[in-house]
């Protein structure tokens, strides 16, 4: 006899999704699936749109992280017209997406994550979030609110607002950074720098209280897929796309980005909205990978600015590379804020930075683009194609939590069996079992983003239908 | 002002005053600073009275009607109020049909932020529509080689049509159709790069209200419509050789 776990929906994530746990006689773990319930129909609803709306169009995929959309839109469209982007016009884009970047991570380790790591995963479910966290941790959650708000701030000083800024356009930005903002902006990067190193210094400890989540988090091999330069340092927006197997050899070492679709296939299960990339030379389900900061870090050779290299020696030297466990993908997101915000201050300081020529103009020259760029969550893909008159004509996207799907249903399996098992249902148990997500930060619809508000009701029954056990969380 | 025009006096929301028998309500209003909504109605075209807009209580004879000021030549004697409960009611309602008979997204259009359907629904405290939206099928014309008319944005002020006629001389506008099929067309329902009448001259693109007629390569909020060209172009054809 069997009996199936719901958990639905899945909180302090963005977006909407159901977790189903399926356990044998013995009440051990059999299957574990991700579901994610919601269907956006952006591919097709784009078609027949002029492709100069397409980035502002497909920012509207999510609240969190529409800067990455509209880099990659925009990157898509830069093809479509053939036009060299000029050169600050491409640096002022890059201060834009680290700032996404900051601020994403932010809110995924305070915000949504942090609760979990600061008051512990079986700790009192209706403290157990932001508001408990301001209640017992103020100085850690204040952090995390000012980080974020400087990852923001940044966006909105470039962009003239914080979330969906129209400001990337089609062959580069439509304005030109003022020396005002620029001041500003440099202004604000000690206080964050402070608030990075401190938060470097207070969570490797913590970690030690894991030891059982690090192991059984989504730990185990995959590829690890991102974008990477030719210098081998942490690449967010341009580069050649990097695969690396779970010994740390590398086994693609630069793959045309605008080739995605000779490597990377995209499998559909019948019993989820999201779409199963993989990598096609080892096939599917075997062309498992995994992308994010954690991919990311595997993958480069070092990140490139100081303390952020220091950071990544600190945490290789406690982790070994390749680090396969998901977990750890938490302490890769501070890693990656501390690069974020000494890489934009190199860019402010770019002699050329103030350049007011940022925009290159042309009819469309070609009918088909593809940009691909690094989210917050991992490889970003936007492809079009256009008629002559300048109409979408096909979209396709590889969003970055797609990427991770096969590895967050992985995850979850393994942390249900060590962590669920028996016929009553503890709510630690499962909360554990929605960490594995956390960990992962899947970004399933920022436009319905909610943070630990959303009550959980999880069903146990038997197959006759017979409800065994049911546990509520307000 | 000749010998032979006749004034007439009348009274706008508590205000005594007077205009020349061929001006409209609203022409009088303006003059007076009175503000009157009004979608439609551009300076330097024809009135059409096709939004409603405009509408404001008129008292003449003892009898109360709704008239829109645009196309309502003054009276001797008239009483107006231009501003009333139910007055805003109807201008909302009226600003929600439109909305929910197209598909306007002002988040995505190159006319968000300059747009002045998204400008009254903000100044007249529309904070949302209670009809049924329609999501009509609509197309998009991206045909001509620097314009494209995006027909989910027409509201059919024919804004474009008028000054396509009245002032530019081409018609190449015109409407087609009835109802709920009704769409504004170029030559005999044509696409725009073969509409033979067009002169290219942008006219059209800058007097729509909305982001329906707008150039390429623009992203969005980026159209921003220049109409201070009407006044000065109608005057001058207009003069006297």
């Amino acid at each position: 006899m069997t009996r199936r776990i719901e958990i639905n929906p899945v909180t302090r994530i963005e977006g909407h999704a159901m977790i189903s746990l399926h356990l044998d006689d013995a009440g051990l773990v059999q299957q574990a699936h991700l579901h994610v319930n919601q269907l956006r129909g952006f591919e097709q609803f784009c078609v027949g749109r002029p492709f100069y709306e397409m980035p502002a169009l497909m920012a509207r995929i999510c609240g969190i992280c529409p800067v990455s959309h509209l880099v990659a839109a925009s990157k898509a469209c830069d093809e479509l017209l053939a036009v060299q982007v000029p050169p600050t016009a491409t640096k002022l884009r890059r201060i834009m997406n680290l700032a996404q970047i900051i601020q994403s991570h932010a809110l995924n380790f305070f915000h949504l994550s942090a609760p979990d790591l600061l008051l512990g995963m079986d700790s009192d479910p209706t403290q157990r979030n932001l508001f408990g966290l301001l209640q017992s941790h103020p100085e850690r959650a204040r952090d995390g609110i000012r980080l974020r708000q400087f990852g923001q701030q940044i966006i909105e000083q470039l962009g003239g607002k914080r979330i969906h800024p129209g400001w990337i356009v089609p062959g580069g930005v439509n304005e030109p950074l003022s020396k005002a903002h620029r001041e500003q902006m440099l202004g604000m990067i000690p206080a964050a720098l402070a608030i990075i190193e401190r938060t470097l210094t207070w969570f490797p400890p913590l970690l030690d209280q894991f030891r059982a989540e690090i192991q059984t988090f989504g730990n185990f091999p995959s590829l690890f897929v991102g974008l990477a330069n030719h210098q081998g340092t942490l690449e967010h927006y341009d580069g050649g796309i990097r695969v690396m197997d779970s010994a740390g050899n590398s086994i693609a070492q630069w793959l045309e980005p605008n080739h995605y679709a000779d490597y990377i296939g995209e499998a559909v299960e019948p019993d989820s909205y999201l779409k199963s990339p993989y990598y096609k030379p080892l096939g599917y389900p075997d062309g498992m990978y995994r992308v994010g900061p954690l991919a990311r870090l595997n993958l480069v050779d070092r990140c490139g600015t100081p303390r952020a290299d220091a950071a990544l020696t600190a945490f290789n030297a406690r982790y070994p590379r390749p680090v396969l466990s998901s977990f750890l993908y938490h302490y890769a997101r501070l890693i990656e804020i501390m690069y974020g915000i000494e890489q934009i201050e190199l860019l402010l300081n770019d002699p050329d930075i103030l350049s007011e020529h940022v925009r290159a103009f042309a009819e469309p020259n070609r009918s088909e683009g593809i940009g691909v760029s690094e989210a917050p969550r991992g490889t970003l893909i936007h492809h079009y194609r256009i008629d002559g008159q300048g109409l979408v004509t096909y979209a396709n996207m590889i969003i970055a939590s797609g990427n991770n799907n096969l590895a967050m249903n992985r995850g979850i399996l393994q942390a249900a069996r060590h962590f669920v098992h028996g016929t009553e249902i503890k709510e630690g148990m499962l909360n554990r079992v929605e960490a594995v997500i956390r960990a992962f930060d899947p970004c399933l619809s920022c436009s319905t983003h909610a943070a630990g508000a959303m009550p959980l009701h999880i069903c146990l029954h038997a197959p006759d239908g017979r409800l065994l056990h049911e546990l509520w969380r307000e | 002002m000749p010998s032979s025009v006749r004034v007439k006096t009348l009274r706008i929301d508590d205000l005594d005053v007077a205009g020349d028998e061929q001006q409209t309500i609203f022409d009088v209003a303006v003059e007076h600073a009175i503000p009157i909504p009004t979608l439609c109605h551009l300076d330097g075209l024809g009135a059409v009275g096709a939004c409603r807009m405009c509408l404001v209580e008129v008292t003449s004879a003892n009898q109360t009607r709704l008239q829109p000021a645009c196309a309502t030549p003054i009276e001797e004697g008239m009483q107006i109020v231009t501003n009333s409960p139910r007055l805003q009611e109807y201008r909302r309602m009226i600003l929600e049909l439109l909305f929910a008979e197209g598909n306007h997204v002002c988040a995505v259009c190159v006319s968000n932020g300059h747009c002045e359907l998204q400008g009254l629904a903000q100044s007249l405290g529309m904070t949302h529509v209670r009809f049924p939206y329609h999501y009509p099928q609509r197309s998009v014309d991206a045909s001509h080689r620097r314009f494209v008319v995006d027909h989910n944005r027409c509201i059919l002020c024919t804004r474009c049509v008028r000054v396509c006629a009245e002032i530019e001389g081409a018609h190449t506008w015109d409407v087609m159709g009835a109802s709920s099929q009704t769409q504004v067309i170029t030559d005999l329902n044509q696409p725009w790069a073969e509409a033979e009448t067009c002169t290219g001259c942008g006219k059209c693109i800058h007097v729509c209200p909305t982001g329906a007629l707008f150039e390429k390569g623009y992203s969005v909020a980026e159209m921003h419509k220049r109409r201070q060209f009407l006044p000065y172009l109608r005057a001058m054809r207009e003069r006297e050789p």
